[in-house]
């Protein structure tokens, strides 16, 4: 399975690959490879991190056209999402992404990411409200291996509102595919 | 050469998520290295960072040098002085580095150079991948001498590798090139460091005989003259002149004729302990791939696919480049039809495989002038052309 997180440069973008692809490979038995999309220009413009995820070992290190696309910007949706599988997954923060929408047979779900963090005091959690939302949406990862990768990632001072960011993210999305159950039943 | 387990003070035990550059830095730490010079550049950085951020933890020194000529001239006073040491550098740092690898391979200095190759010439693609300085590697500096390097093909391999590198190293009284590339330099993935009792290090061949009776360039059994460190009391001289046993320069052929020969035979009459490969399924194959580093990974897809439609091939991946497997690739020459050599460059290794195949089986070469790692889909297409 190959997976994209993207936004711009300062958001924690490589960071939501670090926890993913250590708790992947550390806690949870898998191969997961991780490469990031680096350039002069990283504060501030698009930045992406890419893992290759296997049971096997991983032997091409790139993704191609990914299964999960992240999207934390405008930026990085409008030049990432043409990339996504059809069939894959879109996840976007709903207030940075404007107009975004499934296309094909692809899947959105969205989350006011910024915002859940901002009211949890510290918007730099967005990403960890991204993950947590991620993990029930996408459930590559189990959320007890995302927990324990966090020590080591996240500053310790700030470790209890990572992991509170992440729990708000995850209930969110258990919350957005119960929703989105329901829609599909209504519609048989 | 004493062979004794690494200081636990270095050994970061445990399961990691590092990327390649991170590794190298915990290889040479579990290694025993404890002087680190470097000047930074894209992409291997990380690698003097991360030395940096645990050297006070395990004791050493880490200065970073105003050049890279700088570097591993503070390299080669460091080993005299006793230590285990390093740096790491890419392509136009590694350009700087070569008449100073000339002077440590002439005063026989064990040190590791890592290279995260980059994509070249010149500045090039400092962030993205290359393989372009294989040949640097083995032909860099001036006048005649034998250098061993290492590819490692995944952030494990860099860990695993620095700590061989610093072994040979000191084993052989050479610098040690250690050729990653961009990819792997910054591929994150799991990496295992073992305990520290569970790591092999090699302890310099230490003289201690009198005082007055050292000399620094007089070969032992195995070719490898013995050490002392300056300093401790022992007189000695070491220059990058053609010099005798006592390090004092000779400038004359008949002295030339043995300090030349020296530097070169301590390296082939040793290269069947140095050489490491891997072989899968050779037996029978038709073709067989010759690859290392990260795209001996990237061709593995190709060579799946290839035996799908039926073609018998199989891979040879370097894990030592220099000195280079020529009795295997001779060997293996006279029972396969071709050999297929992918690696991101212009053309570089595929030539030694050329002529160490003594023209019994073609090499074709799978080029990428860097940026990216290979389309597995035209190492297939190569396979394919090789069995036509």
């Amino acid at each position: 399975m190959d997976i994209r997180f993207s936004g711009f440069g300062g958001q924690g973008i490589i960071k939501c690959g670090l926890i993913t692809g250590k708790a992947l490979s550390l806690f949870d038995g898998k191969n997961a490879t991780l490469t990031q999309s680096i350039g002069p220009e990283a504060r501030g413009s698009a930045c992406s991190s890419q893992l290759v995820i296997s049971s096997d070992r991983v032997l091409y290190p790139y993704i191609v056209a990914p299964e999960v696309l992240v999207c934390m910007s405008q930026e990085s949706y409008e030049r990432y999402e043409p990339d996504l599988r059809d069939g894959g997954l879109l996840l976007v923060d709903e207030d940075l992404v404007r107009n975004a929408k499934p296309r094909g047979k692809t899947k959105m779900y969205s989350i006011p990411a910024t915002r859940i963090a901002e009211e949890l005091g510290n918007k730099i959690v967005m990403n960890l409200v991204m993950l947590g939302f991620f993990t029930a949406i996408t459930e590559v990862v189990s959320t007890g291996a995302m927990k324990k990768a966090l020590p080591g990632l996240v500053p310790s001072r700030s470790l209890e509102l990572n992991e509170e960011a992440f729990d708000r993210g995850y209930e969110f999305g258990r919350e957005a595919l119960a929703g989105s159950e329901k829609s599909e039943e209504a519609l048989v | 050469m004493k062979k004794t387990k690494a200081d636990p003070k270095g050994v970061l035990t445990g399961a990691h998520y590092l990327d390649g550059d991170y590794a190298i830095a915990e290889g040479g730490l579990a290694a025993g290295c404890r002087f680190f010079a470097g000047y930074p550049i894209t992409p291997s950085t990380e690698t003097a960072e991360r030395f940096v951020e645990r050297i006070p933890y395990v004791g050493g020194v880490f200065i970073q040098m105003e050049d890279e000529l700088a570097s591993i001239t503070a390299l080669i006073g460091a080993a005299w002085a006793g230590k285990k040491a390093m740096t790491v550098t890419s392509g136009p740092g590694f350009s700087l580095m070569m008449e100073n690898l000339g002077l440590a391979c002439m005063m026989e200095v064990p040190l590791v150079i890592a290279n995260v190759q980059r994509g070249g010439p010149s500045t090039g693609l400092p962030t993205y991948v290359g393989q372009q300085d294989m040949m640097q590697a083995k032909w860099g500096s001036h006048g005649d001498y034998e250098i061993i390097a290492l590819s490692p093909d995944s952030p494990q391999e860099c860990f695993d590798l620095t700590v061989d590198a610093f072994n040979l190293s000191e084993t052989y009284r050479v610098p040690v090139l250690l050729m990653t590339d961009e990819c792997v330099g910054h591929m994150y993935e799991k990496v295992v460091i073992p305990p520290a009792d569970e790591i092999e290090v090699v302890e310099r061949k230490w003289y201690d005989g009198p005082k007055d009776e050292y000399l620094p360039y007089k070969p032992d059994e195995d070719l490898v003259p013995f050490m002392i460190k300056a300093g401790d009391g022992y007189r000695f001289h070491t220059t990058g002149l053609t010099h005798d046993e006592r390090g004092y320069p000779v400038i004359n052929a008949e002295c030339q004729n043995v300090c030349v020969p020296h530097l070169v035979e301590k390296i082939r009459q040793n290269a069947d302990k140095i050489i490491r490969f891997e072989e899968e399924e050779t037996d029978g194959a038709d073709v067989v791939v010759v690859s290392y580093g990260i795209t001996s990974r990237v061709a593995i897809p190709a060579v799946q696919k290839a035996r799908e439609v039926g073609i018998k091939v199989g891979t040879l991946r370097l894990i030592t480049v220099w000195p280079f497997p020529e009795k295997r690739i001779k060997e293996l020459a006279g029972k396969i039809k071709a050999f297929v050599v992918p690696e991101i460059n212009y053309g570089q290794v595929v030539y030694e495989v050329e002529r160490c195949a003594y023209g019994q089986a073609p090499a074709i070469h799978v080029p990428h002038c860097g940026g990216w790692v290979h389309d597995p889909e035209d190492i297939f297409k190569a396979i394919k052309g090789a069995v036509k």
